[in-house]
């Protein structure tokens, strides 16, 4: 699903990932774990295209992307799915809004919008707040209608950027049910963290990052395939 | 240009609404703009129009006869003045002409002559002119002639007249000029806020993978309806303000200036479409200008 062939990027002189050379297959649920400033949101930013790689091949859903230009950004973006530690909900539309213009951006017609957006939100027990704004909601709530926004097109890929960093504990397992549900519906999830309870406690692939190199990728203490 | 125009609209009108702020600066900006414009359209239009009036009442030499002059002394002098190099030619004018006139020209308050005991204007003769630089010449010989009692041409000040409005015309359009410049400028910068504030928004809609048209759209839209209801307020201000200039001087200034103003029917039609073009470009052009920035990448 996602495969980084030595993969280079530099900021100037300062090498934020270095020959990054990592498979992650369909259906995988990979942690990114690493100090800050080891080059973990480099990684996430090259595969949404943020940034362009300055050396080496990335493949993301079967598809080079290691050169794409400006018009074929969105098409990519559309296969992805983001969440943020930030949850980065428009705070003047409503939970509806919010959820909804990740489909009118794929020109869905306003009856299948109005069917399943409703539908997400219930997957993500949120379904009563449809009408609110993101400000009267709790920032586990926030959370679920990011990633109620982030999955509503059947992403192939979801990522998530510390999305629990700003949650206690108990909130930030909820969010972690909510996140293996969407890998087990198939789903691809790479996520960025801190929290090496969850980590644990998940029992998933990590892969762990330090001054831009990946010196670890393992699965439940086992070395995983590279 | 772009799908999902539905949705534009859509967002378009929910946006304008939600930020109620910069819709209403952006709205005062451009109202302000269109009004001052409206201002010095009037103003170059009706210099202009009393300008071409002068003009044509330029060409002309009124040469008043004495009282004691009966008509076939006045067909003497009228015969005797077409003569005269320049002339085109020369109609006698009884003082119950004269008086017909000036209650046509005074029209509503034509009233005001009724009050008059006894027609005090002279019969007199209007020397048409072939070649304006015959004029101070025509106008001295008609001075000099017997039975004449005064002779009425104003080249000197006309010329003046004509320079003074030539100036108020150019000025009025660098004017122009200037202020569609400034609110474009302002528009942008106001636009530029709004899209500062929603920077964020962008930055959301390009993680799900809105094109730039799609981001586009909306604003744009929001720009041009910005523009265009700019457009309706200052047209409405406008009218309101023309029609009571119009009933307050419009006759006055038919007597001070011998021309009546540009009437409001004129005034209106050629105001709407300015002020609709000129605000619908305004809110595009700002919105495009002030978006550029943001949507790269
Ligand atoms: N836009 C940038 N310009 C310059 N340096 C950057 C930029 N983004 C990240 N870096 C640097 O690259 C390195 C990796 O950053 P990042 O991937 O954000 O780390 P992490 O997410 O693991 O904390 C850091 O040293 C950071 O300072
Ligand atoms: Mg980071």
């Amino acid at each position: 699903m996602i495969i980084f062939d030595n993969i280079t990027k530099r900021y100037g002189s300062k090498v934020a990932l270095e020959n990054a050379t990592i498979h992650i297959d369909k259906g995988d649920f990979v942690f990114l774990v690493g100090p800050s400033g080891a080059g973990k949101s480099t990684f996430i930013k090259l595969i949404l295209k943020e940034i362009e790689p300055d050396e080496g091949k990335l493949i993301v859903a079967g598809r080079d992307i290691t050169h794409l230009s400006n018009r074929e950004i969105p098409q990519l973006r559309r296969s992805l799915g983001v969440v943020f530690q930030d949850f980065r909900l428009l705070p003047n539309k409503t939970v509806f809004e919010n959820v909804a213009f990740a489909m009118e951006v794929l020109h869905h017609k306003p009856r299948v919008i109005k069917r399943q957006v409703p539908q997400v939100l219930d997957l993500m027990g949120i379904g009563e707040a449809a009408d609110k704004f993101p400000d009267e909601l709790s920032g586990g709530e926030q959370q679920r209608v990011a990633i109620a926004r982030a999955i509503i097109n059947n992403p192939k890929v979801l990522i998530a950027d510390e999305p629990t960093g700003n949650l206690d504990k108990d909130t930030a397992w909820e969010i972690m049910q909510l996140l293996n549900q969407v890998n087990l519906r198939g789903t691809t999830v790479v996520m960025v963290t801190h929290a090496f309870d969850i980590v644990e406690r998940m029992g998933k692939r990590e892969v762990e990052i330090e001054s831009g190199q990946i010196i670890r990728d393992t699965k439940g203490g086992i070395a995983a395939d590279v | 240009m772009f799908k999902g125009l539905g949705y534009s609209l859509k967002q378009a009108i929910v946006q304008i609404f939600r930020n109620k702020g910069m819709t209403v600066a952006s709205l005062f900006a451009i109202t302000a703009m269109l009004l001052i414009l409206g201002l010095f359209f009037f103003l170059t239009v009706n210099v202009n129009f009393i300008t071409e009036e002068i003009k044509d009442q330029f060409d002309t030499i009124e040469v008043f006869l004495q009282d004691d002059q009966t008509e076939a002394q006045a067909e003497v002098i009228r015969n005797s003045l077409s003569q005269l190099q320049g002339v085109a030619n020369v109609e006698y004018i009884s003082k119950a002409q004269a008086m017909e006139e000036f209650k046509t020209r005074w029209g509503d308050n034509a009233y005001l002559l009724d009050g008059l005991a006894s027609n005090p204007l002279p019969n007199s003769l209007r020397v048409t002119l072939e070649n304006l630089e015959d004029g101070e010449l025509v106008a001295e010989v008609s001075r000099s002639m017997s039975g004449v009692e005064d002779v009425r041409y104003y080249q000197t000040e006309v010329n003046k007249i004509l320079r003074i409005s030539e100036g108020i015309q150019k000025g009025a359009l660098v004017v122009i000029a200037f202020l569609i410049i400034v609110s474009v400028v302002v528009v942008s910068n106001t636009v530029k806020l709004t899209v500062m504030a929603r920077q964020e928004e962008i930055r959301i809609m390009k993680y799900v993978g809105a094109t730039n048209w799609f981001i586009r759209g909306p604003l744009l839209l929001e720009g041009m309806f910005i523009g265009l209801i700019a457009a309706l307020i200052a047209l409405g201000c406008t009218w309101a303000i023309y029609a009571r200039l119009m009933a307050a001087i419009g006759q006055q200034a038919v007597i001070l200036l011998s021309t009546s103003l540009v009437e409001t029917n004129f005034m209106m039609i050629n105001l709407t479409w300015i002020y609709i073009a000129l605000g619908i470009s305004i809110g595009a052009f700002g919105s495009i200008l002030s978006m550029r920035r943001f949507l790269q990448a």
